[in-house]
């Protein structure tokens, strides 16, 4: 009789799994947007002291 | 009615695959490959001595070892069929129900795409392309279609492994010289005796899950010689970066000295009946022929190889990472 308490257990992992994904693929878009932005400093800055003739 | 209470008690249950932890997609991206790929990716960059931003070559590594996880995603999507029958890789994410094939798929195709586009767009196109190709290569030639064909699977698509260097290479300098592709020649040349020194003792897991290894389809004896065969092709090359501006005093002496090791062990390997007892062809005889004694030298002498041909390899990119680091001059003996 306890399946109720087992299917508990599996929906409580299932969610614990679910934020720890979510949570993960959160920082990996912030690590990608802050990429981009370093990126475009620092080929912007070249560009700035060594502009193109 | 929330959705909860309309479910039926086998809906409720959840899928097994709603309890995968971002580590198990991690894992589909064979973070030990993503390593190796880094340290020879990072070590193209840096022995190609030419300026370039800290963050830009930091970029360009990330970019290498993404695309090279995401086309490890593709392989474990496709070779699940192959990865269930066997021991080593059975607990893998796809094979042991923590991951659907269809995610594995998406996960390689987004990050293959945006690995190469990044790399493009922030470094350059050459390297871009060159990454592309090595996805390619790796998920659709070797994966796709040598794997299962030929005996020589480990050999041509050892290429998809081999290309880091030249990747980073050409990130720092938009270009890949003589040098990046000898590089590229050591890691191709160094694969079919670390690879095959491995199957012979794993032979009959390939062979359960129908892939053509060397020992499967021409057996242990003629896999031994070519061990041999290649082992003598990559020792002398592996000498050469001395000759062409790539390597320096220290590299000589770790190439010389492992070059000699590795070149025993292959012979040691060749010398033994490694192999034999697990192969069809002499399995009949094997029962009276290969004693256990002999069965265990020769597992021993594979397992030696396998593990020193790591130890290798690496010990020759670390010689040319620190050479290049340290700013030791590379010797240029032909001029």
């Amino acid at each position: 009789m306890n399946q109720p308490a087992d299917s508990q257990a599996a929906r409580d992992a299932a969610r614990k799994a679910r934020n720890g994904r979510n949570i993960a693929l959160g920082l990996g878009l912030v690590a990608f947007v802050v990429m981009v932005f370093v990126v475009t400093l620092v080929r912007l800055g070249a560009n700035v002291a060594h502009p193109h003739p | 009615m929330s959705k909860t209470l309309a479910m039926t008690p086998e809906t409720a249950q959840p899928d097994t695959t709603e309890t995968a932890r971002w580590q198990d997609y991690f894992q589909l991206m064979k973070p030990r490959v993503m390593s190796l790929v880094v340290f020879t990716g990072l070590t193209g960059l840096l022995a190609a001595r030419a300026p370039i931003h800290p963050v830009l070559g930091a970029i360009a590594v990330l970019c290498i070892a993404v695309g090279a996880g995401a086309s490890g995603a593709l392989n474990m999507w496709y070779d699940a069929d192959i990865d269930r029958q066997m021991r080593r890789t059975r607990g893998r994410p796809v094979p042991a129900g923590k991951v659907k094939g269809e995610e594995a798929a998406s996960l390689g195709v987004v990050l293959s795409l945006l690995s190469v586009m990044f790399l493009g767009f922030a470094i350059n196109w050459f390297a871009a392309g060159l990454l592309a190709f090595t996805i390619v290569f790796y998920a659709v030639v070797y994966t796709m279609w040598l794997k299962r064909w030929t005996a020589q699977n480990i050999v041509i698509g050892g290429l998809a492994g081999a290309l880091p260097p030249a990747i980073g290479w050409a990130a720092a300098t938009g270009s890949a010289p003589l040098n990046a592709w000898l590089m590229v020649a050591i890691i191709f040349f160094w694969t079919p005796p670390h690879f095959w020194a491995l199957s012979l003792y794993v032979t009959t897991d390939y062979a359960k899950a129908g892939v053509p290894m060397l020992p499967v389809v021409k057996g242990a004896k003629e896999t031994r010689k070519q061990i041999l065969i290649y082992s003598l092709l990559l020792v002398p090359l592996c000498l050469t970066p001395v000759l062409t501006g790539l390597g320096g005093p220290i590299y000589l002496a770790v190439a010389a000295l492992g070059g000699t090791v590795f070149l025993i062990l292959a012979w040691r390997v060749f010398a033994s009946r490694a192999g034999d007892a697990a192969d069809p062809r002499v399995a009949d005889r094997a029962l009276y022929d290969v004693t256990e004694d002999e069965k265990a030298a020769g597992s021993k002498a594979a397992r030696n190889l396998f593990a020193f041909s790591i130890l290798y390899l690496f010990a020759l990119f670390a010689a040319l990472l620190g050479e290049a680091v340290a700013g030791v001059h590379a010797l240029e003996l032909l001029k």
